[in-house]
């Protein structure tokens, strides 16, 4: 089962989609790309808001879409958050909240409202009107409202966008016990690469209407052939598990498929799965083990790639660590020196590790 | 005031009262498609709606006439079925004021479907909603400021008329002589004791409904803006 959709819509020439796109209908797949890629209008022909004439679209073996056949927005089974907050004016928080669970059949509930206003902490708030919450309150009782339908699809538009830094990391919880504790396949627009190291399984990067790379985030972001640079964004996640606590240091260490790395303690339990983001340019590299230096992570690895940065200055290196891959920012001045090429043994420095969930 | 104003009166309340809910009926659907569509025709729709703003009383009026007369299209169609013509009746009124009023009705209930917005019913649309019951559940409630603008400003522009009826009523008392009508007699006549009463207390009622609307807009705005 998988979500296959092909679109082709041409706005008056000026912008074009142009996608024929498989992802995966589990876990959080994130449609990333700047302003202008096309990732919205990708999200509202998922969603039927915009028709693309003979597009096809089909969700977990259901067809949505082909040819004549077009199932408008309200017949789809989907959930959808938009960006700026969309509670009806008119009705309270609750109100607000039944208007789509008592549209959709009793069959379907499987999430109860009950859950979904406990899953994003909004029960003091329902006999409220939505002019008087917050802007991050308004978006957590969005996402409620989208997810008292059931949805065999989550469809979210940068949630988060409109919200400053402080509400971002209000809403970013939830955001983390959503894809927890629901099966609820979402797809999720942002052109936040923060966002994306924090909360994705799967990646489609939009750029002018095309879909430039799609697959699992952990190997897709390790790619050094992209035609997308992330810049000073550039670096892999690695999914873990906290393996071990260092109650002096306040340090705990997360092991992942080819080795382990010390963190900050955050008071996740021991067992937790966690995710770890590794920046390209907070890593780098040596031809032999450093015993000398304050850098607290050092992994043996293979160099196995060597790429393009932004910048002629620089080059991003791939090494292989165990069933795992780091990607160096190094110069190209000290890969020339240092004779870094594919299948030589280095030992990966690694400055910083951000726990990101 | 004579009995012939009293009557005068009633006929302006009743013109104003049917062609006031003739129009909600009519004007609510239209005003919603012209809020909503993209097509080109709603360019042209729009732009027939506001003619009676622009062309002289007379000119609609007399088109009027001519259509609901007895060798009109609509009049002589009636004739033929075995019915009476509409010119200098009531019902003509009625069908003329729709007219002639009807940007009043759905200029103000444009603006306010317009004001709901598209991301309101597209999210409407994703809890569900279908087409019907987005414009019941969303542009409806919205819009209900609109409502009440609209419906003050379609009742006081009906009472205020006077060329369209001229035309297409004629001047017969209990049926279609109203109360601008009687101002304008009483004027001729160097009656200005009873043209003052009628039209002081045209130009007082129209004043406070008109405050009414406002001061409730105002209210509402900053209750929820």
């Amino acid at each position: 089962m998988s979500i296959e959709a092909r679109f082709k819509l041409d706005f008056s020439g000026c912008f074009k989609l142009d996608v024929d796109l498989t992802m995966p209908d589990r876990g959080l797949t994130a449609l990333f790309g700047h302003s202008g890629s096309g990732k919205t209008t990708l999200l509202r022909c998922l969603a039927g808001l915009e028709r693309a004439p003979d597009g096809y679209l089909a969700v977990g073996g259901e067809v949505w879409q082909d040819g004549p056949l077009f199932v408008p927005t309200h017949k789809r089974p989907l959930g959808y958050v938009f960006q700026e907050a969309s509670l009806f004016p008119h009705l309270s928080v609750r109100r607000n909240l039944e208007y789509g669970l008592k549209r959709v059949s009793a069959v379907v509930r499987k999430v109860s409202l009950d859950q979904a206003i406990a899953l994003l902490g909004i029960g003091h708030l329902l006999e409220r009107m939505p002019e008087r919450l917050s802007g991050g309150e308004r978006q957590r009782v969005a996402i409620a409202r989208a997810l008292a339908l059931s949805p065999s699809i989550l469809l979210m538009d940068e949630p988060l966008a409109a919200l400053d830094l402080a509400r971002k990391q209000e809403i970013l919880p939830y955001l983390d016990r959503l894809h927890d504790e629901l099966e609820i396949p979402v797809i999720y627009v942002t052109h936040s690469p923060d966002e994306v190291a924090r909360l994705a399984d799967h990646i489609v990067v939009m750029e002018a209407g095309r879909a430039l790379a799609n697959g699992p985030l952990v190997e897709t972001l390790a790619r050094l052939d992209l035609p997308f640079n992330l810049g000073e964004d550039a670096g892999v996640v690695l999914d873990g598990v906290l393996a071990q606590r260092d109650e002096i240091w306040h340090l705990a260490r997360v092991d992942f498929p080819g080795g382990s790395l010390w963190v900050r303690e955050h008071g996740v339990p021991l067992g937790h799965h966690v995710r770890v983001r590794i920046l390209a340019r907070d890593v780098s590299l040596a031809l032999a083990h450093v015993d000398h230096t304050s850098i607290q992570n050092l992994l043996p690895g293979t160099v196995e790639a060597i790429g393009e940065d932004s910048h002629p200055a620089l080059a991003l290196v791939r090494v292989r660590v165990g069933e795992s891959a780091l990607v160096a920012r190094l110069t190209r001045r000290s890969v020339a020196a240092l004779g870094f090429s594919p299948g030589r043994p280095v030992w990966a420095q690694v400055k910083s590790v951000a726990l990101i969930g | 005031m004579t009995e012939s104003d009293w009557l005068a009166l009633k006929v302006t309340l009743e013109l104003s009262s049917v062609t006031t809910l003739v129009l909600l009926v009519l004007g609510t659907p239209l005003a919603w498609w012209l809020a909503r569509s993209r097509s080109r025709l709603a360019v042209v729709a729009e732009s027939i709606v506001a003619l009676p703003l622009v062309l002289p009383p007379t000119v609609l009026g007399f088109y009027m006439l001519v259509l609901l007369g007895p060798k009109g299209p609509v009049g002589g169609t009636l004739e033929a079925m075995g019915l009476h013509h509409l010119a200098f009746t009531f019902p003509g009124l009625v069908v003329a004021s729709t007219f002639y009023s009807l940007p009043f009705m759905a200029q103000p209930l444009k603006d306010a479907f317009n004001a709901v917005g598209n991301r309101m019913i597209e999210a409407a649309a994703t809890l569900r909603a279908g087409p019907w019951d987005r414009f019941f559940t969303v542009g409806l409630p919205m819009a209900r400021r609109g409502f009440l603008t609209a419906i003050t400003l379609t009742f006081a522009h009906t009472v205020g008329e006077f060329g369209v009826v001229l035309m297409v009523g004629g001047n017969i008392p209990d049926q279609t002589r109203v109360l601008s009508i009687a101002i304008y007699d009483h004027a001729e006549a160097m009656e200005y004791a009873s043209a003052h009463i009628l039209a002081g207390g045209l130009l007082a009622t129209s004043f406070l409904m008109l405050v009414t609307v406002y001061a409730l807009n105002r209210r509402y705005m900053t209750v929820h803006l």
